[in-house]
């Protein structure tokens, strides 16, 4: 597939699985990856400081866009910030400043469940229909709250039956229920409780949410090697070279480690492809000790790579 | 000894003595893991133990046959002389409960239960299920049936929720909002001034009428328990920063989570609390004492061989180990006494009581 074909299938992509299986790293990616195919991207940050910025080498940023690299930029949106826009907008500034400093967002979003996720989408909707970059990617909550957080707008049009609220709920609806418009990408590990988890909430969002589903991203696949099978003796003769004591117990220790864990995360990768019928990229394990721009640069090309295989 | 030994025996200490132990750390870092595994312990020396868990992974939650139905503790049978309870916390019934207790007659926490509002707080106020988890261990601690009760705190970005929440709740009980609201039924307008009405009704003409009725019917049904509950948070407080009370900290050896769980150690320091032990799940293993760069010149030397690759492979894990402990030496000068626990990664996930007895081993030094 080409990749700007690719990167243009929807406008907006959501980036979600559960924490710790690398969404921001893959949001970053993405990012890259489509600025290598000519792409502008905008990357929505919903939880606050997440390692983004040191990704591509720049320093820290919020609420306010910035570059990270040519092509890619960046903001955080969060509730509170969405409702102040919101109320600005609907001709309500003079309570906006009340509403943020006594609290209040915590009563009216007791009182409807739902409405901190709906101002964000709401403001996503309508950064999506300003076409403000080529593709929009959102970072997503952690797996059990993305769905909860795409869930808000069908239960919030229910609760709230008119009104502003009702509207921003039927215009988030519509976004998230046209595939052209947006799309969720998926991220695990290829380790099972991921694995497992990443199903669950696949099914959930197309079932409950009725979002289409983009390829899912297997992140951190240890990559092949040679000379893994071999035994590091004969290796050695083979190469005209002599070992170190105790060199071969750990060249052969650190093979067959490599091999079981290749092994297992082969296993997952065919469950979670019998499991789930969507299209897989797969990023690669790093070993490097930071996730710098050289690194993205890398996971970027991989990336590109996969897309390039992909039907 | 040596430094494993000295982490074990910290653990094993921990597990002999406190009465409440609560595991916390960043999402995905084995904590409900960790935390069944100390109570298995805990079962293994004798000790009448529970562990309270927040929406363990499935085959967790079999391997501890928590089926997700009840809000109390289930016993698991197995070869210890003490006892193992577990119990999977339902945030609503906790709060339901909570509610019953406090309510000064029947109708009045029936009326409150029924309400729509109040269903929401259950289910959707931020800190409602850090909340209920404190409040959960609190029973549970003052039953007379559990020596030991083990916690594991939910997922949360910020370190203290689980401190913070009963005061927030309290809070937002008593927000001075709703006096505004509740200003109407109690006939004392005239000391609400007119900007703050003027506030309500727009408000309440974005949320829709329906929704406001709900939350004013919510807090007239409410009135006067608040300071049931708040007195119940202060006493949940008290015992959260008891020396009754270890904390555990659960983190695994990537750089992110090692950065969470510095902010975690940093936040309970802020609060006076000292961390027992750390627990660093996921280790990879140690291979060999060679550098890494050394390795990977060797791997050059030997480009495109069976021994290029078997080097290169060396290099990749030398590298990942140092990098590790790289990351890990920082925290552990930060939590210090507190012994660290490496836990190696594993060959599968806990799946039954076998798996947890073997990361128990682990754990508790016995492999």
């Amino acid at each position: 597939m080409d990749p700007a074909q690719f990167f243009t299938a929807s406008r907006l992509l959501i980036v979600a699985g559960k924490g710790g299986v690398g969404k921001t790293t893959v949001s970053a990616t993405v990012a890259l990856a489509a600025a290598r195919s000519g792409l502008s991207s905008l990357i929505i940050e919903v939880e606050g400081k997440s390692g983004l910025a040191s990704m591509f080498g720049v320093p820290a940023f919020s609420y306010d866009e910035v570059e990270l690299t040519e092509g890619v930029r960046a903001r955080t949106l969060t509730p509170d910030e969405a409702l102040v826009e919101y109320l600005e907008d609907s001709d309500m500034s003079r309570i906006s400043k009340r509403l943020m400093t006594s609290g209040a967002l915590d009563m009216v979003s007791t009182a409807i469940p739902g409405i901190r996720d709906i101002l964000v989408l709401g403001k996503i909707k309508q950064m999506e229909r300003a076409g403000l970059a080529d593709l929009l990617i959102l970072d997503a909550p952690a797996a059990g709250h993305a769905i909860s957080f795409l869930q808000s707008a069908s239960g919030l049009a229910d609760a709230v039956p008119i009104g502003p609220i009702n509207n921003q709920a039927k215009d988030v609806l519509a976004l998230l229920g046209d595939p052209e418009r947006c799309q969720v990408m998926l991220v695990t590990l290829p380790e099972e409780t991921p694995v497992n988890e990443l199903v669950e909430t696949a099914y959930q969002l197309e079932d409950r949410v009725g979002i289409s589903l983009g390829p899912v991203v297997v992140n951190g696949l240890y990559p092949p090697l040679t000379g893994l099978d071999a035994d590091p003796s004969a290796a050695a003769e083979a190469a005209g070279a002599s070992l170190r004591p105790g060199e071969a117990d750990a060249l052969d220790a650190a093979a067959t480690f490599r091999r079981e864990r290749m092994e297992l995360q082969a296993e997952q990768v065919g469950r979670l492809a019998e499991a789930l019928p969507l299209p897989q990229l797969s990023l690669p394990y790093l070993f490097d000790a930071e996730l710098g721009p050289a690194q993205l640069e890398q996971l970027a090309a991989s990336m590109l790579d996969g897309i390039g295989g992909l039907s | 000894m040596t430094d494993a030994a000295t982490g074990a025996a910290g653990l094993t200490d921990l597990v002999t003595t406190s009465r409440i132990i609560i595991c916390s750390g960043s999402g995905g870092v084995g904590k409900t893991t960790t935390a069944a595994v100390v109570a298995m312990e805990a079962a293994n020396v004798g000790r009448r133990a529970v562990v309270v868990t927040i929406d363990p992974a499935k085959r967790l939650a079999d391997a501890l046959g928590l089926d997700g139905i009840g809000n109390t503790p289930k016993r698991i049978d197995g070869p210890w002389p003490g006892e193992l309870w577990a119990v999977m916390l339902d945030t609503k019934s906790t709060f339901d409960d909570l509610v019953t207790t406090y309510s000064a007659e029947p109708e009045q926490a029936e009326r409150i239960l029924a309400n729509r509002f109040y269903k929401n707080i259950s289910g959707a106020l931020s800190g409602t299920q850090e909340y209920m988890a404190m409040e959960k261990l609190y029973e549970l601690h003052n039953s007379t049936d559990f020596d030991l009760v083990v916690v594991d705190t939910p997922p949360s970005r910020n370190a203290l929720d689980f401190l913070d929440a009963p005061k927030r709740l309290t809070r937002f009980l008593d927000h001075r909002l709703y006096r505004v609201i509740m200003a109407p039924t109690r006939g004392v307008m005239k000391a609400v001034n007119v900007a703050a009405q003027a506030f309500v009704r727009q408000v309440s003409k974005v949320v829709g009428a329906s929704v406001f009725e709900d939350a004013v019917t919510f807090f007239q049904a409410f009135d006067g328990m608040e300071a049931g509950f708040k007195d119940r948070a202060e006493h949940v407080l008290q015992l959260l920063t008891s020396p009754a009370t270890s904390y555990v900290l659960v983190a695994s050896p990537k750089r992110d989570t090692v950065a969470e769980a510095r902010f975690f150690a940093e936040k309970l320091g802020e609060a006076d609390i000292p961390i027992a032990a750390l627990v660093v799940n996921r280790m990879h293993p140690h291979f060999t004492d060679e550098l890494p760069e050394a390795l990977r010149e060797r791997s050059e030397t030997f480009a495109g061989s069976d021994l290029g690759g078997l080097y290169r492979n060396l290099a990749d894990f030398s590298l990942v180990a140092h990098r590790e402990e790289e990351h890990l030496a920082g925290l552990a000068q930060m939590v210090e006494p507190a012994p660290v626990i490496r836990v190696p990664f594993l060959r599968t996930d806990v799946h039954d009581l076998t798996g947890l007895a073997l990361v128990g081993d682990h754990l508790f030094g016995r492999s």
